[in-house]
């Protein structure tokens, strides 16, 4: 059994995988060190990072959704990872723009086909968020009920008057 | 000479008011709806347990509303949650009460800013006859809360008509 790598390590790994562009900015000076990632790899590097021996990403502990407001202007998700034998972590985040252009929502590849983890949870995602995540096997809202209409947990989400006639303001 | 004697002498009669036997019996053996919302649940039902033991007061839990005098809402009660609510309620049949059982379903309680799921008070879909405060409250404020509903019940009239005609 090969020994737990450290964040600089499994960065290395990336970059020697999928070159300089994939990711885009880290920060190891803190107790989770992370890695932010272009969207465009995300599918690919989940894919690398449960299947190559050296990485054995096992266990999807978590998956939290980030929307950092319309003056930032960006909205994306946080990973956490856990190899369960090799015992190392990685935090992945990816960000797109918040924008939601013509009812069209912001995208993420789903990583609901490398850990089920995800299903629901990008579930919970899209629900109070709005991001779609493509090929997703099953995008319903989870929480709220099917007719709600916006995503709440948007910085800029208003609360409609009133839903099914009982009005919502204290 | 047994205790029906003595109350009633030789005659072995009891004369009463029919509004007073028929409240003292509704009053003695009101039976809520089995059915918990959120944390007040959960004193909700150890209310209804061996320690606290409400079946001492006749409140003793049915399944299911047509059988039910008394609907708690014990918790938060979400949007998602109020058009079950309000369903549930127009299945019990009349006379039928009831005791909203802590801040959250009197009033929206800690989510009665930013709680965008959260309907402000049930209030706002039934008609409620008995508040109780408290987050959770403790079982004793529960049973405070279905003394009061007896108290209630207790001046009601059968006889009088409209005398339950509640919006």
């Amino acid at each position: 059994m090969s020994a737990a790598l450290d964040i600089s390590a499994i960065a290395a790994l990336l970059e020697e995988q999928f070159g300089e562009a994939a990711i885009v900015a880290s920060e190891y000076a803190v107790r989770q060190p992370w890695l932010e990632i272009s969207p465009a790899y995300l599918l690919a590097i989940g894919q690398f990072l449960r299947d190559d021996p050296r990485l054995y990403f096992d266990y999807l502990a978590c998956l939290s959704g980030v929307d950092e407001g319309p003056k930032v202007g960006r909205i994306g998700v946080v990973y956490h990872f856990m190899s369960i034998p090799r015992l190392h972590r990685l935090v992945l985040k990816c960000f797109v723009s918040r924008e939601i252009k013509d009812g069209t929502l912001p995208v993420l590849p789903s990583l609901a086909g490398i850990w089920r983890t995800a299903d629901w949870h990008e579930r919970e995602v899209y629900d109070l968020l709005g991001i779609r995540f493509a090929d997703h096997p099953d995008l319903r809202r989870i929480l709220l009920p099917e007719d709600w209409e916006g995503h709440p947990l948007r910085k800029d989400y208003v609360n409609p008057d009133f839903y099914h006639g009982i009005q919502t303001e204290y | 000479m047994g205790i029906s004697d003595q109350k009633t002498g030789q005659g072995k009669i009891i004369l009463s008011k029919v509004d007073d036997v028929i409240n003292w019996a509704r009053l003695s053996s009101i039976w809520p709806m089995g059915f918990g919302l959120a944390c007040c649940a959960i004193e909700m039902m150890a209310t209804n347990a061996s320690h606290y033991d409400l079946d001492r007061f006749g409140v003793f839990p049915r399944p299911s509303p047509r059988q039910s005098d008394l609907m708690i809402v014990s918790g938060t009660v979400t949007f998602k949650m109020a058009d079950r609510v309000r369903r549930l309620y127009e299945q019990m049949a009349e006379p039928r009460y009831v005791i909203s059982m802590g801040s959250c379903s009197n009033c929206g309680g800690p989510y009665w800013e930013h709680g965008y799921h959260v309907v402000k008070g049930v209030d706002r879909i039934i008609p409620v006859d008995v508040y109780i405060p408290g987050c959770p409250p403790r079982p004793e404020a529960l049973i405070g809360g279905i003394l009061k509903l007896q108290e209630k019940i207790r001046n009601e009239s059968l006889s009088i008509p409209g005398n339950f005609s509640r919006t």
